[in-house]
């Protein structure tokens, strides 16, 4: 039976669909979660996708992250269900408290939407495990509020334990804290991340790469890597 | 109707490209006395009835946990409006 993988709409969610596919393209089923309910549907992982919940309004993420869908989702990823926060996600995240520090906006005072080059620094969580530590990998990232910001002693902390997942090479593109792409939980089943797998998934619709252009498919593995996961365990 | 005014603020030290862009155009429009401007948040919420006590501290505690960040903002002023 297919991994059954939740994709959470909320009011200004733009990714909703390209998350959708993501899983369809990795294998998985692909399962439509809406944000004013609560229920889960019985899903095995989670994903927030990225987009403007509720505008942006009051902070990225804020009102989202107290929308009644993520009473469940707090507590699904609490007891140690997958949870993935794209970009907007992310910050859903960060907001519910699931993943520490906070995203403001990019240092330079622009959005920007690039190809980025990330350098994957944590192989062990539930949606990075296809990778391994030190591999390059390019997905495209678009965000206005993406630089990651916390304290030293939380940096200090997340460096220790090895709670970085990502980290941007070549260009810090939006001012992060010592090059954060993308953190993961204690646990590893809950990783939020500002650039988009989900838009490197297909071939011709990817970044380019040395082999022709639009087919990097670098975000796959973070799909793939979950229902792996979700296989072995059955 | 009784209001009661919360103020949010940046923290500090970090970057606030908003008030830094608005401190440039400041500048380029030759008003040369203000070095700096940082840019925060005024939320008026309008209290049915009395502001007791309580409600104040109901306030103060949607200021903590709701209407700002504390990771990246502080709360400034909780106050009668």
């Amino acid at each position: 039976m297919a991994t059954r993988i939740g994709v959470v709409t909320f009011p200004g969610s733009l990714d909703d669909r390209d998350a959708q596919r993501a899983v369809r393209l990795a294998g998985g089923e692909a399962v439509a979660l809406w944000h004013g309910d609560h229920d889960l549907q019985g899903v095995d992982a989670i994903v927030l996708p990225g987009g403007f919940s509720y505008g942006d309004y009051l902070r990225c993420g804020a009102i989202a992250a107290h929308s009644p869908i993520m009473a469940e989702v707090i507590d699904a990823a609490n007891a140690g269900m997958p949870v993935l926060g794209i970009c907007n996600g992310f910050q859903i995240l960060v907001e519910s408290q699931l993943l520490p520090g906070g995203l403001i906006r990019n240092d330079h005072g622009d959005f920007v939407c690039r190809d980025q080059r990330l350098r994957v620094e944590n192989a062990s969580t539930a949606w990075t495990s296809a990778f391994s530590v030190g591999d390059e990998i390019t997905i495209p990232l678009k965000n206005g509020e993406g630089g990651y910001i916390a304290t030293d002693d939380t940096l200090d902390r997340l460096e220790g334990e090895g709670l970085v997942a990502f980290r941007y090479l070549d260009v810090n593109p939006n001012g992060s804290l010592r090059d954060i792409a993308g953190l993961t939980n204690e646990r590893g089943n809950v990783v939020g991340l500002m650039p988009h797998p989900e838009h490197a998934t297909e071939a011709g619709f990817g970044p380019d790469t040395a082999d022709a252009m639009r087919s990097g498919v670098d975000g796959l593995k973070f799909f793939s890597s979950v229902i792996e996961q979700t296989l072995a365990r059955v | 109707m009784p209001t009661i005014v919360v103020e949010v603020m940046p923290k500090p030290e970090l970057l606030d490209p908003a008030g830094k862009a608005t401190a440039g155009a400041i500048a380029k429009q030759g008003a040369s006395a203000f070095s700096a401007v940082r840019i925060g948040k005024r939320f008026e919420l309008t209290v049915e009835g009395e502001i007791t006590d309580a409600v104040l501290a109901e306030a103060q505690k949607l200021a903590e946990e709701f209407l700002s960040n504390q990771v990246i903002e502080d709360v400034v002023a909780v106050k009668v409006g």
